[in-house]
């Protein structure tokens, strides 16, 4: 079974079977799939919950900064296409949710947490969006290191995980291949639409970097993230390809990557880059992010607005049992 | 507020294919968790029907007792075909 209605009373073993730890360790080594009824240690479904309820709260609050785009979009056909987009996104979310809750945590508590600001989501979601190019750029940059990210978790050892990334992957082309559609109108547009394109590629290069986590020195969960099959490359390795596939993506369209130590190093085979602003990186982390606070008043206001749709449809089921009852 | 119920959705891909389970949603009742279910499961024609069935009423064997459950199957190969050695030059079998 896929999903279970799970006890909200977390249990915290103290010591674990050894035995069964070692058979878990070398299911999993194995390349076996884990899945929601099988044993596990308290410390991989720890780990697990926090990183699928921090990726579902992303494309949940990955919706705001394009969803304030959809009435401004320049055309009826750009308007559908970040209509379908955006609701991609609360579908991504939805997808995670539920992968996060066969590991025993519900979606209030996950909810809860994001709205009460314990939880975490990615950094990238508390730049603003400032004009039309920045859709494009996100589409191509974010939804581009996005799917760097994901494609390797589709083979992540949590059955739960890896089919719902297997769902977001086949969608989430569509996200980038638009968003460099939007680059290439602009770049080939007038003067002010190139450079608002290269603006736009100015202001996100750097937090698409980010996106792929602390240096591996800086990144202490790395190996045992790697050892369970949570994680199947590193920060390093995932960003590297990252720099390498979409530079010359910057190339064809005629725009300026922002980092001036870029560089083909041919002995490498690679791209050379400059160093990321980690500073930057844990200040947006640690919620100082430029519009931090906006998306999460946002986001609690989306919800406290809906509440009466769901206690209608509550009211509503509650009738009809009690009518079916009767 | 507590969770919506949970419901577990099945997608007829096309015609002549069974139902396959892709993953599951929140409602307060049945007719909603199948406009959820077609919200979240089916916008790029996915399927052409969809089942929704509360996943309390699932009942699934148990992880742990799965060798008590499927090993008796393990030493009847005699189940399969390819146990019994027919001679070459008879064919049609």
């Amino acid at each position: 079974m896929y999903t279970t209605e799970l006890s909200k009373t977390k249990k915290v073993a103290s010591t674990e079977d050894p035995d069964k730890l070692a058979a878990f360790e070398a299911r999993v080594a194995a390349d076996e799939f884990i899945e929601p009824k099988d044993w596990m240690p308290e410390a991989y479904r720890r780990t697990l919950t926090r990183q699928i309820s921090q990726h579902a709260h992303s494309e949940i609050v990955g919706m705001l900064p394009e969803g304030n785009w959809i009435t401004r979009a320049p055309s009826l056909r750009r308007k559908a296409i970040l209509l379908a987009k955006v609701q991609d996104e609360a579908g991504h979310g939805l997808y995670l949710y539920s992968a996060a809750e066969t590991l025993g945590t519900s979606r209030e508590e996950m909810i809860e947490a994001l709205h009460s600001g314990k939880a975490k989501y990615s950094t990238i979601f508390n730049y603003p969006t400032l004009t039309w190019a920045d859709i494009g750029a996100i589409g191509w940059l974010v939804d581009g290191a996005a799917i760097m990210n994901q494609v390797p978790l589709q083979r992540t050892s949590y059955g739960p995980y890896a089919r719902a990334m297997v769902r977001v992957c086949k969608e989430e082309s569509f996200h980038q291949r638009q968003g460099y559609e939007i680059m290439m109108v602009m770049a080939a547009g007038t003067a002010d639409q190139k450079r608002m394109a290269q603006d736009a590629l100015n202001r996100w290069w750097w937090p698409s970097l980010m996106m792929f986590g602390p240096p591996d020195a800086d990144s202490p969960n790395t190996a045992q993230s790697m050892r369970w099959r949570i994680k199947r490359e590193t920060n390093d390795e995932l960003r590297q390809r990252f720099v390498d596939i979409t530079v010359p993506q910057a190339d064809a369209l005629g725009l300026q990557v922002p980092d001036p130590a870029l560089k083909w190093n041919e002995s490498r085979g690679h791209y050379d880059f400059g160093e990321v602003d980690w500073e930057e990186f844990y200040a947006v982390v640690r919620g100082e992010g430029p519009v931090a606070k906006e998306r999460m008043t946002a986001r609690r206001q989306a919800w406290e607005d809906g509440a009466w749709v769901r206690e209608a449809a509550a009211a509503y089921a509650a009738k009809k049992a009690r009518r079916q009852a009767a | 507020m507590s969770d919506w119920p949970l419901w577990e959705v099945f997608v007829r891909s096309r015609g002549g294919m069974a139902h396959r389970h892709v993953g599951s949603v929140h409602a307060p009742d049945a007719e909603i968790a199948l406009r959820h279910a077609r919200d979240t499961y089916t916008r790029r024609m996915e399927g052409v029907s969809l089942w929704v069935v509360p996943s309390a009423s699932i009942t699934a064997s148990d992880p742990g007792q799965d060798e008590a459950m499927f090993d008796p199957a393990v030493d009847k190969v005699y189940r399969h075909p390819t146990f019994y050695t027919i001679p070459e030059d008879v064919k049609h079998i």
